[in-house]
């Protein structure tokens, strides 16, 4: 059963079996507007918690995406490349951005559950 | 993150109806702006598809008469811009520059003939600061500041035909034309003319009517509303440059590729601002030109952006670059070195360390679908 976590810098990690999936939040595609190009990492890159990793660029504006922990990458959504509107449509689903073999596991301690995430997201309204 | 609402900020008479309409506000030039209703590439889409309602009340509205008439004022307005103003036909719209007299540009403006005056419209950002050279510099002329009135944009495809329906003579007025409008009891002064690239009409409406105007355009079943994030994506497609990003007083008309805007007349005389300078460019070639990039994938490269040659060196650099939703590219537009403006040319614009591959292109990138009669 994967666990998953939020940062404050709107990114959203699911965990099973040592590999987290990472994808920006519902919060963080409302924000940002019409998604238009997502450049990722390369599969192999390691990767400390809070390196930019990936950037998001919207109609409007480019903005960065941050590990939410460290680790090295091993896999990429490769359908965004055509498909970046994915990460609207679904960000929490299908607009994931990577998966990253975690070297710490105990860093999730840093981050925040659900519950904690959409009550600190309410905080900024 | 969260919005940010200042309390100094200006509203436009459609305040209202823009937070009905659930828009996204920002601060534009002084005022609280919809940047966006449902999203930008939607709202890109109702112009190009069918008819978008923007609000540009923000821009600067001006009457400026003279005690002799039309001929007077056009002559007295001609010692600020290039423009050929006092062939103007009544009603006819002249695109044009003001200039400082090192050929820098202050402002790009739309002038009218509208009879017995010259209406005037101005950026934003640029308005107060060109009133008052427009006070301090027309001669004989007094400058009335329409503070009054609201300005609203309609534009794309089926624009005419919606103005029409209200209206029949708006389908009859041809591209940068303007004249009086009553549209379902409002009287209002209809430029056929815009920022999109699309047929269309820039509306100046009495501030008190204009919400009453706003709803009766978007009652129509063509008609979306429209935000300044598709505004400027569209103008970028249209390859139409934006004061302050690809324009400013430190770029002459030659570099900026608008030598088009100095009249035959003017030219010959050399009777305006910084015309020694400017004429000097045009003779030798401008050191730098402004130009349209194509880049190859959809990753945009944005205003700053270093261009280089083949070889990595720095020739240039983009003043407005984003995705182009109807052309599904990245574009943009900048200045290069001369030697490396003609189509064709191939460039990298640095994004992050990386060298996007890209190629000089004439603009616009979307076909200007304007209605010439």
């Amino acid at each position: 059963m994967a666990k998953l976590y939020f940062s404050e810098e709107h990114e959203w990690i699911s965990v099973e079996g040592g590999i987290g999936t990472v994808g920006i939040t519902e919060y963080a595609q409302e924000q940002l507007g019409d998604v238009v190009f997502v450049e990722l990492p390369e599969v192999g890159t390691a990767i400390e918690k809070g390196d930019d990793v990936a950037v998001v660029e919207s109609v409007k504006a480019a903005s960065e995406v941050y590990s939410p922990v460290s680790g090295e990458i091993v896999e990429i959504n490769e359908d965004l490349a055509d498909a970046p509107g994915q990460v609207n449509q679904s960000a929490e689903g299908d607009g994931w951005f990577f998966k990253i073999k975690l070297s710490d596991e105990s860093e999730l301690d840093d981050l925040m559950n659900r519950k904690d995430y959409d009550a600190f997201v309410e905080g900024l309204e | 993150m969260g919005e940010i609402h200042s309390e100094t900020l200006l509203t436009t008479p459609l305040d209202a109806l823009h937070r009905e309409l659930g828009a996204r506000m920002v601060p534009f030039a002084g005022y609280d702006m919809p940047v966006q209703y449902s999203g930008i590439l939607a709202e890109h889409a109702q112009c190009r598809d069918k008819a978008a309602l923007f609000d540009v009340s923000h821009m600067g509205q001006a009457v400026v008469r003279h005690p002799d008439g039309f001929a007077a004022a056009a002559k007295a307005f001609e010692a600020l811009v290039p423009g050929d103003l006092a062939s103007l036909g009544e009603g006819a719209i002249r695109y044009t520059l003001f200039l400082n007299d090192a050929g820098g540009i202050m402002d790009d403006l739309m002038v009218t003939n509208a009879g017995d005056h010259l209406f005037v419209v101005v950026n934003a950002a640029c308005k107060t600061a060109d009133f008052a050279h427009m006070r301090a510099n027309l001669a004989g002329c007094t400058v009335e500041v329409l503070e009054d009135r609201a300005l609203v944009a309609l534009q794309g495809p089926m624009a005419a035909k919606v103005l029409a329906r209200l209206d029949p003579a708006a389908a009859t007025m041809t591209f940068m034309t303007a004249g009086p409008l009553n549209l379902s009891g409002i009287p209002v002064w209809a430029s056929r003319s815009g920022y999109t690239g699309e047929d269309g009409y820039e509306i100046s409406v009495a501030a008190d009517r204009a919400e009453a105007l706003a709803r009766r355009l978007l009652a129509e079943p063509e008609v979306g509303a429209s935000g300044l994030g598709a505004r400027d994506s569209l103008r970028l497609e249209a390859g139409l440059c934006l004061y302050g990003s690809d324009i400013d007083t430190a770029t002459t008309p030659a570099e900026a590729a608008l030598k088009w805007t100095i009249g035959k007349r003017r030219r010959e005389a050399g009777d305006f601002p910084g015309a020694a300078a400017i004429l000097q460019q045009i003779k030798d070639g401008a050191p730098r030109t402004r130009v349209g990039l194509r880049l190859e994938g959809r990753q945009p490269a944005r205003a700053h952006t270093d261009i280089v040659d083949a070889a990595g060196r720095k020739i240039g650099e983009i003043t407005s670059g984003g995705f182009g939703p109807t052309v599904q590219a990245a574009i943009a537009m900048g200045y290069v070195e001369t030697a490396h403006a003609a189509p064709g040319t191939k460039v990298s614009c640095m994004v992050r360390g990386k060298a996007l591959a890209a190629e000089v292109v004439t603009m616009p990138f979307a076909p200007h679908r304007y209605f010439k009669g």
